[in-house]
């Protein structure tokens, strides 16, 4: 009887698949991100998909990872997402019909917005001045930020703001002018850069690679589709924070125990929880 | 036909900008004043017009850019536009990714010979004279990889380049090698190398006069010549970079070498006793003995767990980085990288480490390869700029976390920089049972005779033939431009997966190798080896030899025309070999072209004996494994003390104040923050990262990192590094000493324990042919096995890089010589049970107590207090009392773990008493107390009379480089905790932390009262406009 109950919460559990293959990099630590959360995940090579795209049938949330899809050689998540296009647009498009998630972390995002599921570009970090940057110090970065969650999203549902790393080169969100207006008023920005946590203490600015209205993410599909620069997989414990060590301190001379989750857990628990 | 697809931005465009910003720097008065950038592929294939236009939209995003087909979209106006292109068959990762865009758009493969070219056009507008582009054409571009074209003025028309190699089809066969020659003449073929039938020389064998004769003699037994493959191997083969000759041969008294008795040899004795006392509760909870694998492997490797091991390599790829810094330092980490995937049957890389040594970047004096000012060797920027992207590209790209670095500026490295890269690997000890057959140790590796040889990865191309060969010459007029190759991270990353996640648990080869030196010649070769067996039984036979049989006219190569000497030596990047059971291939193929990996059968290996390769079906070498491997003659090598003389810094120098003093060191470069490095490397890939490169609100640059590989045990690792090159002016046994000395300290100071630490050590020396080097390298093995050995931390991996020397001239056409200072790398790996217990090296909170455990010597020889004062360097070079050190590190250990505390607080059980420490290194006292107050941005009150030392004068007090010490701040109220661990050591308590933001110091009568935000920014001041 024991037995027969666990298998039957087993086969709640909702099923990812997490894209990998030329270059995406950070699919093992999505999946145990998924996994902590109570989900079951599978790394699928993009070429297996294509081979065998009734796979996607089975699954309830698709992830496109991080990495350096083709290097960002000819731009950023753009041969990846024309592969995606050519040889996956109908089955996407079926995937999406039905009551299902997908995410977009950093090269994932790049990848999708190439691939037209959500809308926008994402280009070469271009800080403002007022952020710290100077006219044209374009580079790859590596930092922790602070995000405010604007918009409705399962994936975002009961958080109010959250603190994660990003590391991209590529992560400056840009919209024309209408597109922008449309994706505010349908509510479509789902993550905002903002002065909080961590970026006060690290006394570094809040928007980090000058993205149009500081925005870190969007989602589309009625929220079902959420596409990110930071990464919320490497924000799943507290020792990944950077300020751990210090905060560890004040739990100590409290006498408190140190806490085990970090902030980004929540998203993935969320995913999960969409599927109850 | 060939097209060619434009592509610009619509809006404004960061990396023009970027462009835009460097060039005004440099060419102040140029009056420039805008700048756009414009993509260019140019397609050597047959498409038709609409499959042209397809492969158009889709290397353009609608969103933001916009193509042409027919025509260049230059700007309405510009003063000059220069176009960069790379040089026929250099690596071109951009033209790579556009083919394969294009293939799977047009829905097929490119025709052989078929290829995307990508260049980049830089449209400027300002007061730009021809002479000036030109100038800064030559800021953009390198000459021995890539092509400039400026246009002065707005342009009708931009020609389209094809960069397509072309060889003479004549250089594709087997030349005869003439040995019937005299000891001039044979001297000559070693320094410049084979004669083409040109006359041409191929450049250096680096084959002595000696090695030369016992060849001749080899082939005149049997009758015969060598044909040009055979030479070309045996020079790779036996050369510096591959036997280490400089390191295995006899000096002096040690007939077995100084790597067998002191860098094995510490090893051999320290595992022998860790082995007879199992360490009790320690941070290992296990046999004393963690070593698994050593000195045999691509990577030494540890026990990390129960069902892990974790390993570690330390590449050093200088020559290639002074011709090209980034390809030098791509080819450098991505390099380290496949010594990782070749350890055992492969391990997963999970961190990425550097260091770069190099001249200041703002010396801008000019040198030459050639007289007449011909050849300039690239600036000191320039350099330091490309292997910081260099690393950048390779690490980013592989998704591995570069966790650690450190940057290290000296003269003596303008000739030739030193371009450190390390990789740690994680490996599970045996792979999994079941469907996938019996489970197998994964460390260990054999090519089985009858076993296919298989090349997978990239394809073969001219670049970096004679790499190994080279990188054991010094840096001349002579070096080839050929020596350089560049990586390409994704070929390697979709390689990588192949293996790790899928072929290496399916069981499906015996044994794997990197191909990095000597390409093909190094990978086979060696694997070779194991595929013979032990002597038959009672056969009274020497054991098999292994062999092979490898056709390289089956070798996929990038471009038509190369020799099989060329093939079979070629360093081109991201391939590996592997052994494969014949049953196996069709699967292990499978897996590969699932991945989109390349992957061949070049071969078999055999127990032949022999070493036979073909080309189609002519034999072009076949020669004895024993001679190949261990023919080499013996040289024998002969030391000599050299007389140096240093002179003290006058006492007038000394007197000067010290907050001024502390603020000048903390801007110098060896100190201050490499944060603008740290940033651009991603640490946090893999979800691993514990601590931070850099550390504390203050963001300072760490000399360790703790990461937690597995998501599933909070267990550890640590890493360290340690380098003193400084001291080698003064004492070559005090720099290797003070090296280990340093790893070690740095990383018990973020948690490790001296009970469960393995260090690598990398030598990179110059001249090391001359008496006196060799007595200084001597020297400094000797230290190596005495501190490894009385700290029980044992070596598991090293490298060594012999010569670091550049001839060249000066602008005024003077001759010079530039060595690089002895250098040596000490990189520790430690293991902990719980990286909660990680330490940090900021200040926490005001109130706590401040210590300084350990004494302060006068010792500011070779220091950086020293160097800031002039030239002289002093004579009182640190020395290490490994003995009295170990005692003081063993009670850190203690004070951060908690562990051994009978306090009644459960917390000071779990977490110890200690709240931020600090190893004292380069810039000593002064620049740790600095350092953690920057990194906390909390000040200090500190007091620093009743040190315990001999250093008496203020400024040595502050900037000694005494070894041993450590600055601890304590959690207010636990002072007798820590008094108590430390009790029978050489400890002060100097002060407190205070929330003032004020560091004040009162040494003697000197009183010294700095604002933290005036140590910050002159931390951060050296680099702050990079």
């Amino acid at each position: 009887m024991a037995q027969r109950k666990s298998e039957e919460k087993r086969m709640k559990k909702p099923q990812v698949i997490i894209f990998s293959g030329y270059g995406l990099n950070t699919e093992d630590e999505t999946k145990t991100a998924f996994e902590m959360a109570g989900a079951t995940a599978d790394i699928v090579h993009i070429n297996d998909i294509i081979a065998r795209p009734a796979i996607l049938k089975k699954a309830q949330i698709i992830v496109f990872p991080g990495g350096f899809s083709y290097g960002d050689d000819t731009g950023s998540g753009k041969a990846y997402g024309n592969r995606l296009k050519h040889h996956l647009g109908k089955e996407l498009e079926e995937f999406l019909s039905r009551d299902t998630l997908m995410l977009g972390i950093c090269n994932g995002f790049q990848i999708i917005t190439s691939a037209g599921i959500l809308p926008g570009a994402l280009i070469a970090n271009d800080p403002t001045p007022q952020d710290g940057g100077r006219a044209g110090s374009a580079r790859y970065i590596c930092r922790w930020v602070d995000l405010e969650i604007k918009g409705e999203s399962p994936w975002l549902k009961g958080i109010k703001t959250i603190s994660v790393p990003i590391a991209h080169g590529e992560g400056k969100y840009y919209v024309p002018k209408e597109t922008l207006e449309k994706i505010k008023s349908e509510g479509a920005i789902a993550l905002q850069y903002f002065g909080g946590e961590t970026s006060k203490h690290l006394n570094l600015p809040a928007n980090p690679n000058g993205s149009l209205e500081n925005i870190a993410g969007i989602t589309g599909y009625g929220g079902r589709v959420l596409g990110l620069m930071p990464h919320p997989e490497r924000a799943v414990r507290f020792t990944q924070l950077p300020h751990w060590t210090y905060l560890r301190e004040s739990y100590i001379r409290q006498g408190a125990p140190l806490p085990q989750e970090g902030p980004g857990l929540q998203i993935f628990k969320n995913a999960v929880r969409y599927f109850d | 036909m060939t097209h060619r697809i434009s592509v610009t931005s619509n809006i404004p465009d960061s990396r023009a900008q970027n462009y835009l910003r460097t060039l005004r720097e440099l060419f102040p008065k140029s009056g420039l004043s805008a700048a756009s950038l414009l993509q260019v592929y140019t397609i050597d294939a047959d498409l038709s017009a609409s499959e042209l236009r397809e492969a158009a939209e889709r290397l353009t995003n609608p969103i933001t850019e916009r193509f042409s087909t027919t025509q260049i979209p230059a700007p309405d106006s510009y003063s000059c536009a220069i176009e960069i292109g790379f040089l026929a068959g250099v690596t071109d990762n951009v033209g790579h990714t556009a083919r394969q865009t294009i293939e799977d758009c047009i829905g097929r493969e490119f025709a052989e010979g078929e290829s995307v070219y990508s260049s980049y056009i830089l449209f400027l507008t300002g007061e730009i004279t021809s002479e000036i582009a030109q100038s800064m054409a030559r800021e953009l571009y390198n000459p021995l990889i890539e092509r400039a074209t400026v246009f002065s003025g707005v342009q009708k028309d931009f020609p389209i380049v094809v960069p397509k190699v072309k060889l003479a089809s004549s250089e594709a066969s087997v030349a005869e090698v003439n040995l019937n020659v005299d000891a001039a003449e044979l001297e000559k073929l070693g320094k410049e190398g084979i004669k083409d039938s040109s006359g041409v020389r191929r450049g250096p064998l680096s084959l002595s006069l000696k090695q030369l004769q016992v060849i001749q003699n080899h082939f005149s037994k049997r009758k015969r010549n060598p044909t040009d493959i055979e030479l070309e191997s045996l020079a790779q083969t036996w050369s510096e970079h591959c036997k280490h000759t400089i390191f295995a041969d006899p000096l002096d008294e040690i007939k077995e070498g100084i790597y067998r008795k002191y860098i094995k040899g510490a090893t051999g004795k320290i595992r022998k006793e860790k082995a007879k006392k199992p360490v009790r509760g320690t941070a290992s909870n296990g046999p004393g003995d963690f070593c698994v694998s050593v000195f045999t492997d691509n990577s030494g490797a540890i026990a990390f767990d129960d069902r892990y091991l974790v390993t570690h390599k330390v590449e050093t790829h200088n020559s290639p980085s002074a011709l090209d810094p980034f390809g030098g330092s791509v080819t450098a980490i991505v390099g380290v990288n496949r010594d990782t995937l070749g350890f055992g049957l492969g391990a997963k890389p999970i961190v990425n480490v550097y260091g770069f040594c190099v001249a200041d970047p703002n010396d801008t004096t000019a040198l030459y390869r050639y007289s007449e000012r011909k050849q300039p060797l690239l600036p000191a920027r320039r350099i330091l700029e490309g292997v910081v992207r260099g690393i950048n590209a390779g690490g980013n790209q592989s998704g591995i976390p570069t966790a650690l670095g450190f940057l290290a500026v000296d003269p003596s490295y303008r000739g030739k920089p030193l371009i450190y890269g390390g990789t740690i690997g994680l490996i599970p000890r045996k792979s999994p049972s079941g469907s996938r057959g019996r489970p197998r140790k994964l460390y260990e590796k054999r090519a089985q005779a009858g076993d296919y040889i298989v090349m997978v990865g990239g394809r073969v191309g001219a670049d970096g033939i004679h790499g190994a060969t080279f990188s054991s010459e010094s840096l001349s007029s002579g070096s080839p431009a050929t020596a350089v190759q560049i990586g390409d991270p994704i070929t390697q990353k979709k390689l990588s997966d192949a293996i790790i996640r899928e072929a290496r648990d399916a069981g499906l080869y015996s044994s794997i190798t990197d191909n990095g030196a000597g390409g093909l010649s190094g990978a086979v070769g060696e694997m070779a080896k194991e595929s013979g067996g032990p002597s038959p039984r009672r056969s009274g036979l020497r054991p098999r030899e292994g062999g092979c049989i490898v056709d390289l006219s089956t070798v996929p190569l990038k471009y038509p025309g190369l020799a099989p000497w060329q093939i079979w030596l070629s360093e081109s990047q991201e391939r590996m070999t592997l052994a494969v059971p014949k049953k196996n291939w069709t699967a292990l193929k499978k897996i590969f072209d699932r991945h989109n990996v390349e992957a061949t059968r070049i071969g078999t290996f055999t127990n032949s004996g022999r070493c036979i390769v073909k080309f189609g079906k002519e034999k072009v070498m076949d020669m004895e494994m024993s001679f190949l491997h261990d023919g080499r003659p013996i040289e024998v090598q002969k030391s000599k003390k050299p007389a140096r003389v240093n002179s003290e810094p006058p006492a007038a120098a000394r007197s000067s104040d010290l907050s001024e003093s502390l603020l000048k060191m903390l801007a110098r470069p060896n100190i201050g923050s490499i944060s603008f490095i740290s940033e651009q490397y991603d640490h946090e890939v893999q979800g691993s990262s514990v601590t931070k490169p850099l550390e504390g609100k203050g963001r300072v640059n760490a000399d360790s990192a703790v990461l937690q590989p597995l998501p599933d045990t909070n267990r550890g690792i640590v890493l360290a590094h340690g380098y003193c090159p400084w001291y080698s002016g003064i004492d070559t046994y005090a720099m290797a000493a003070a090296s280990i000395d340093t790893a070690i300290r740095n990383a018990v100071c973020a948690g490790a324990s001296r009970d469960y630490l393995a260090i690598l050590d990398n030598f990179c020396w110059s001249s090391s042919n001359t008496p006196e080097r060799l007595y200084e390298l001597k020297e400094s093995a000797r230290a190596c096995f005495d501190i490894a050995t009385a700290y029980g931390t044992p070596f598991i991996s090293g490298k060594d890089s012999m010569f670091n020397d550049f001839r060249g001239f000066t602008e005024d056409g003077k001759k010079i010589q530039i060595s690089a200072q002895p250098t040596l790398l000490i990189s520790a790996l430690g293991v902990i049970p719980d990286v909660t217990k990680a330490m940090t090296i900021d200040f926490k909170q005001a109130g706590d107590l401040i210590y300084l455990v350990g004494e302060t010597n006068d010792e500011l020889g070779a220091s950086e207090y020293f160097a800031m004062l002039g030239e002289e360097k002093g004579n009182l070079v640190p020395i290490v009392d490994a003995k009295k050190n170990a005692r003081i590190y063993d009670a850190l250990s203690r004070a951060i773990s908690g562990k051994g505390h009978t306090h009644i607080l459960e917390n000071v059980r779990m977490f110890g008493c200690v709240a931020s420490a600090i190893s004292l290194g380069r810039g000593g006292l002064g620049v740790a107390l600095a350092k953690s107050c920057v990194a906390g941005q909390l000040g200090a009150s500190v007091n620093l009379k009743n040190i315990p030392g001999d250093a008496k004068q203020d400024d040595s007090i502050l900037f000694s480089e005494s070894q041993g010490r450590v600055l601890v701040s304590v959690r207010a109220g636990h002072e007798k905790e820590f008094e108590n661990i430390v009790r029978k050591l050489p400890f002060v308590k100097i002060g407190t932390t205070t929330d003032n933001s004020n560091l004040t110091l009162s040494i003697g009568r000197q009183y010294a009262d700095i604002s933290v935000y005036e140590l910050t920014q002159a931390y951060k001041s050296f680099f702050k406009n990079w």
